[in-house]
């Protein structure tokens, strides 16, 4: 049996109106303790408004084996991309 | 005030690489960088006021133990990550109720270091609280130690109260809301308040501090003190 506690992965929102994005992952005793652990380990430099942990267990990933399936078939569809619609100025940011 | 983070600051940074777990180790610098940043704000008050030109830095490294005015608690040695703990939460429990009373202080320096330190010091308390009640609650031997270090520790919290000439509020008040929320933690981690009220005093008048002060200020000292024009 493993003496660490378990994995959790951390998610930090920057700012309002972004979204949380990965930056890494720690260790803690339960989800409370991963949420100190993630603000004393992340936001010392005040990247954060907003913390998310999930148990690392909990993440289900693709298999890097699967990419070929998964992915390739996008190369070609070049018409999904939404580069061919003007964006007026005034929308900012998508 | 100031010598309270001082030496509390420092002890923490003892830890500094040590710490039981990578997330502990950073967290508890953290604490300490909060402590030292209040130090700065009330020894650099301190020495404004004594108005002899000097500054936080003087007070900090030029004066010996016996005019060190911190209470005995914080200048207990770190021992094993449980007494630490213990006496983070402790001192917190104190710290939150104390910083609390002075943001209402008449003079508005005072004021304005406590409303600025209460942020820092109400998440150093909830962090040091769930530790303590994670490790009190935890395994037989985790419970063991939480209460070996409490009664470690314990005959060091009546000085927190005993009030004399140069408090700058009044400490006796502060009790109620201290043991409020430390007797609700300790049943919560299912640890014994210790029966003795028994309390060490001699720290915040400065008449007599326990010997493991003037070790810590000898390292602590040690660099400004041999090399007095060294600069960062």
């Amino acid at each position: 049996m493993s003496n660490e506690w378990p994995l959790y992965e951390v998610f930090i929102r920057g700012q309002h109106g972004l979204s949380h994005r990965h930056v890494g992952s720690l260790h803690a005793s339960d989800a409370e303790h991963a949420i100190q652990n993630a603000r004393d380990v992340y936001t010392r430099r005040k990247e954060g408004v907003s913390i998310w942990v999930v148990p690392a267990a909990q993440i289900t990933a693709s298999s890097p084996e699967d990419k070929g399936a998964l992915f390739d078939p996008a190369d070609d569809k070049v018409y999904r991309h939404p580069t061919f619609f003007d964006i007026p100025d005034d929308v900012g940011a998508m | 005030m100031g010598d309270n983070t001082l030496v509390l600051g420092q002890r923490l940074s003892e830890w500094c690489g040590h710490a039981p777990a990578l997330e502990e180790d950073i967290a508890m610098a953290n604490t300490a960088l909060d402590l030292i940043g209040q130090t700065q704000l009330w020894l650099g008050l301190a020495a404004e006021r004594k108005g002899q030109g000097h500054s936080a830095d003087d007070l900090a490294y030029h004066r010996d133990a016996w005019d060190f005015r911190n209470l005995l608690l914080v200048e207990q040695p770190n021992r094993d990550f449980g007494v630490t703990m213990m006496r983070q939460f402790l001192f917190d429990c104190w710290h939150l109720e104390a910083l609390k009373a002075l943001t209402a202080h008449a003079d508005a320096e005072i004021s304005a270091i406590a409303q600025k330190s209460v942020k820092e010091v109400t998440y150093h308390r909830e962090r040091s609280t769930d530790t303590v009640i994670a490790l009190g609650d935890g395994t037989e031997q985790s419970h063991k130690k939480m209460q070996a270090a409490l009664d470690r520790l314990w005959p060091y919290v009546g000085e927190m109260f005993t009030a004399d000439d140069d408090d700058l509020m009044d400490v006796a008040a502060l009790r109620p809301g201290f043991d409020a929320h430390v007797m609700a933690s300790l049943t919560e981690a299912t640890l014994t308040r210790p029966d003795s009220d028994f309390a060490h005093q001699g720290g915040k008048t400065g008449a007599r501090h326990s010997e493991h002060l003037g070790h810590m200020l000898a390292t602590m000292q040690s660099l400004p003190r041999s090399y007095p024009d060294a600069k960062w």
